[in-house]
């Protein structure tokens, strides 16, 4: 492998990652607030990709596409928490589990029964199309550098959110001791409302950007979801850092395995074995890896004795 | 033993029945994907069926439609309902590999007729050939066939494959390879259902490769032709046909355009049963027909023939009208080999853009008269 | 307890008549409907004894439902292409003999339970969920790219497997062995609860310090119930693959695992006949609302959500009373 193709390959490790944090971020705040899980994240990834499809596809402008993404996921959110969601904050997890599966197939149909069953288009905007030489020489597409760009803008928001401002001040609060706060006179369900309608924006934010180079239809966030759910185990549940870091070593992780471990066996097998036991490999690759972690440090890397 | 009693008093059972439905009476069970991921496919292939019935006007033949939700087991409970309770003559519709494979075995081995209108594994066209099973759209290997002769002639020495690490995947590149004569700048497997391929494409940038040969079915294929148009790579890319139909064609956009893709239909093939086909889909849907639709269209009147010839409670006079095959196919010249799998031309289309609608014009023929591999093993 | 015994004993009679009367009305479809609902009701016996009984919420249960199925699968693949499973160090032949499958099935999810179960319980609460479904995601991506059983496209099973002095294609026959075995499994699993161990284990869910003082450790009655509980969601399996003469990895899927929790939580969470009642509810909802609607997925989750958020006892518990709080 040259040097070129593993730094390429190592930005893609990050684009991928930046995106799972996205995704990441919305749950493990929803958790550490509220010690909720939420299964039914990843339909709201769907929500935002859905709706920056429609709206770009109506308008032509990709930014207005975001924003669509944006407000339409963090407003499925709220209507969610409103309705069925804060049911369950003194659930056991089991109901928990249940309830947001419930929501995972009203959702999923829901939108096919609105937009069918065709995948929908959504194009990246012309300004950001093509690739752009990096030094060194690396062509590599602009519009995943944007992502790599925004996801880490939006990492380091949510750092200042949380380390700087008097919400970020009550969700750190909510964390050690609910009771406590609401003692304080701090609005308690309304802080629960404003949390999960932030993360459910961030993870439309993430659907609409990935819609853009993927397909946008109906399944598409589950297997996010659950990529989203090993990340904040390996960072620890409830850490905001440990999402961070979870998700760029399963980015990375995934996309380096996925080339390196075929190469490997190459070197002990023949061609055609070492390709296929390999991509059968790196599949279970990052599964390997969490369960690693949570041997070794069963809270997860950043995470509160649990 | 048991077996063979079992089979015995089925077809007692059949015959039993058969008595009693009236003369020329045919029943058939569509089992498709109507809902879930690739419910498009399953929806086209059944209005291109019931179009050709509706067009046809036979009041002999009665049709059942199921939705499989592409889920094995679903489809294997539709195939012993429809069996056992509907008493159908014909099952048809599956789209899938691994669904056929479910239930195919299981229904010929009733007895019953199974046309296939897509799926075609090798399993069932070499060893695993059955009297009862006809294949009426290609086997598997066919359209990956085509495109390793279409880069013969178009001069590839070193094409970059790629195909997901499951058995369609496997056999799509042993089938280019098969009849591709360069060689190979590289060979890779990606995950069944991943969605990014930037890993896959930096490698195909960093290689020496003068062209791309893939088979992503689905949301796969979409995904890997936008990032592919914005990697700046500019090598030439050959696939099969069902990444560039007319249903997924939308949702790519500008990045299939020129693509060129191997495909036994397409809408410009000049006969009047097509030119009828494609007139009549567009004034009763209102959309372009796509491959499958063809397919179903096809399948439809493969069985009107063979119904016009003989009773289908004499399974081998029907059998013999099902193997004559004479019928207006939307193809042209289309017969069965040993196998019961299609012989026919396979094309090269090139996707253009007719107004505001992606669509494919044909631009070659890649492979005439093409049959199959496993004829031989199949001992029919 | 005495009108849940009640309720219990209509609904297993009922799933006894309704094939009966199936038969003698000649709709083998309806039979086999009915062998569907027993054998998934026995795959949330499996599971209610983790849930119900260990307070152990496991998304990843559809491994041993799968690992079932590949053994049956497995095995019977090789009896039908007379190939030998292994030829060295000994010969082991496959088999189309049910006991021989279930006794496999049995073994090898409770040794696969073993392994996970050691690993994911020195973790608890939602590392738990979580570290059991990236387990069952490891074995679902492992069989669907794993070409020597078929991968993605499954195994196809042409006859169905023998039993011993019985016509396993005649539905009703093949019925009649589901329902013993479920039976069996419902009996085994109310005995456990009211035993020693069930008594431990039970308490081990709401006390694991209290447990811990007399000399018994939680975790080793969790792993034990662990095991038992992924024993009999494999045997399930193996009935299951052998109903559709199919097995494939979306045995393995995560929306398996989330399907038989369905189950549970249709029927009542702890209740001994819970997941009978689920299973049939879930079968006849997927049949009738499936006829009605493409959509019908939407009505489910809707039902779903309403039982979890308002009936917590489920379809039993609202027949039954609150009796069996499931704290």
């Amino acid at each position: 492998m040259t040097f070129i193709l593993l730094i390429e390959q190592v930005l893609n490790g990050l684009q991928f990652g930046v995106m799972l944090f996205l995704m990441a971020a919305g749950l493990t705040l929803v958790f550490g607030v509220m010690g909720l899980i939420n299964l039914a994240h990843g339909s709201l990834y769907m929500v935002g990709a859905f709706a920056a499809a429609a709206v770009a596809g109506a308008t032509g402008s990709f930014l207005l596409a975001l924003a669509a993404a944006l407000a339409a996921a963090a407003a499925a959110g709220a209507l969610m928490e409103l309705l069925v969601i804060r049911r369950l904050y003194n659930r056991d997890h089991l109901d928990q589990v249940l309830a947001t599966f419930a929501l995972i197939l009203i959702f999923s149909e829901g939108t096919r029964w609105l937009f069918g069953s065709f995948p929908l288009y959504l194009d990246i905007p012309d300004a950001l199309s093509g690739p752009v030489t990096l030094p060194g020489g690396i062509a590599y597409p602009a519009y995943r550098l944007a992502i790599i760009a925004i996801g880490l803008v939006i990492a380091a928001g949510l750092f200042w959110l949380i380390a700087r401002t008097r919400l970020g001040i009550r969700i750190r609060a909510g964390e050690s001791d609910r009771e406590m706060i609401a003692a304080l006179g701090v609005d308690i369900s309304k802080l629960y409302t404003i949390v999960f309608a932030l993360g459910a924006a961030l993870a439309g934010l993430a659907g609409a950007l990935v819609g853009a180079i993927q397909s946008v239809q109906v399944g598409m966030g589950e297997p996010v979801l659950i990529l989203a759910f090993v990340v904040i185990v390996i960072g620890g549940i409830g850490s905001i850092k440990g999402a961070l870091i979870g998700a760029i070593l399963v980015g990375l992780t995934d996309t380096l395995g996925g080339i390196a471990l075929p190469a490997v066996l190459r070197l002990v097998t023949d061609n055609a074995t070492a390709t296929s036991t390999g991509a059968a490999l790196s599949s279970m690759l990052i599964y390997i890896l969490m369960a690693g972690v949570l041997i070794w440090r069963p809270q997860g890397l950043f995470g509160a004795q649990a | 033993m048991k077996l063979k009693s079992f089979v015995a008093a089925v077809c007692m059972g059949l015959i039993g029945t058969a008595a009693l439905a009236e003369e020329g009476k045919v029943k058939v069970g569509m089992i498709t994907t109507l809902s879930g991921g690739g419910a498009g496919l399953g929806i086209d292939v059944r209005d291109g069926f019931l179009l050709a019935t509706k067009m046809a006007g036979n009041d002999n033949l009665e049709v059942v439609v199921e939705d499989d939700q592409r889920k094995p087991d679903i489809a294997v409970q539709l195939a012993d309902k429809m069996i056992q309770s509907e008493k159908v003559d014909v099952l048809t519709g599956i789209i899938w590999s691994n669904l056929a494979m479910a239930v195919v075995p299981a229904a010929t081995a009733q007895g019953k007729f199974y046309l296939s209108p897509n799926a075609g594994p090798s399993a069932l066209a070499g060893k695993g050939c059955h009297p009862n099973y006809f294949n009426v759209a290609w086997q598997n290997d066919n359209l990956h066939e085509a495109a390793g002769g279409y880069a013969n002639d178009a001069g590839f020495k070193k094409t970059f494959i790629l195909a997901p690490n499951y058995p369609a995947g496997q056999d799509a590149l042993t089938g280019y390879k098969r009849v591709y004569e360069g060689e190979l700048a590289g060979e890779l497997f990606t995950k069944l259902g991943q969605k990014d391929y930037a890993a896959e494409l930096a490698q195909v940038r960093a290689s020496d490769a003068d062209s791309v040969f893939f088979f992503l079915p689905g949301g796969m294929g979409i995904s890997f032709l936008k990032q592919y148009a914005d990697s700046g790579i500019d090598l030439p890319v050959v696939g099969p046909a069902f990444s560039f139909d007319q249903g997924i064609l939308q949702a790519v956009g500008d990045a299939a355009l020129g693509v060129k893709n191997t495909s036994q239909w397409n809408k410009d093939i000049d006969n009047a049963a097509n030119a009828a086909f494609v007139e009549a889909f567009q004034a009763d849907y209102g959309r372009l027909p796509s491959l499958y639709a063809s397919q179903g269209y096809d399948t439809a009147n493969l069985l009107l023939s063979a119904m016009a010839k003989a009773d289908v409670s004499d399974a081998d006079a029907f059998r013999a009208a099902l193997e004559a095959a004479e019928f207006d196919s939307v193809r042209g010249d289309f017969e069965f080999a040993a196998n019961h799998h299609p012989v026919q031309d396979i094309y090269v289309r090139e996707v253009i853009k007719e107004g505001d609608v992606f669509t494919n014009k044909i631009i070659g023929t890649a492979l005439s008269d093409h049959s199959n591999v496993y004829v031989d093993e199949c001992k029919l | 307890m005495k009108r849940e015994t009640l309720i219990n004993a209509a609904l297993l009679l009922g799933l006894l008549l309704v094939p009966l009367w199936a038969y003698v009305t000649d709709e083998p479809f309806t039979i086999t409907l009915a062998t569907k609902v027993a054998i998934l009701a026995l795959a949330g016996v499996g599971l209610n004894i983790a849930l119900g009984l260990g307070g152990l919420v496991s998304l990843g249960h559809a491994a041993f439902f799968g690992i079932g199925g590949y053994a049956m699968g497995i095995l019977a693949s090789h009896a039908q292409s007379y190939t030998p499973l292994m030829e060295s160090p000994f010969l082991i032949e496959g088999t189309k003999s049910m006991p021989v499958i279930w006794v496999t099935a049995i073994l090898a999810s409770a040794l696969a339970a073993l392994v996970i179960g050691t690993l994911s319980l020195r973790t608890s609460g939602v590392y738990f969920i979580m570290i059991t479904l990236a387990f069952g995601q490891m074995l679902f991506f492992f069989a669907i790219s794993w070409p020597a059983y078929g991968g993605e496209d499954g195994l196809s099973i042409y006859v169905r497997n023998g039993f011993p002095g019985m016509n396993t294609l005649d539905p009703i026959q093949f019925f009649a062995l589901c329902f013993a075995l479920l039976l069996a499994a419902l009996w085994f699993s109310h005995r456990l609860a009211n035993a020693p161990f069930g008594l431990a284990l039970n308490a081990a869910r709401q006390s694991p310090a209290r447990v811990e003082t007399v000399g018994l450790s939680p975790f080793h009655l969790r792993l034990i119930a662990f095991i038992i509980s992924g024993a009999i969601t494999g045997l399930a399996g193996a009935l299951f693959a052998d109903l559709n003469r199919f097995v494939s990895p979306n045995m393995l899927s995560w929306q398996t695992s989330g399907e038989i929790m369905i189950f549970i939580i249709l029927g009542g969470v702890g209740r001994l006949c819970g997941p009978v009642a689920g299973a049939a509810l879930f079968i006849a909802l997927e049949h009738f609302l499936g006829g009605l609607s493409e959509f019908w997925h939407i009505w489910l989750g809707l039902l779903l959500l309403l039982v979890v958020l308002f009936a917590r006892g489920g379809l039993i518990g609202v027949l039954a009373g609150r009796q069996v709080a499931h704290d």
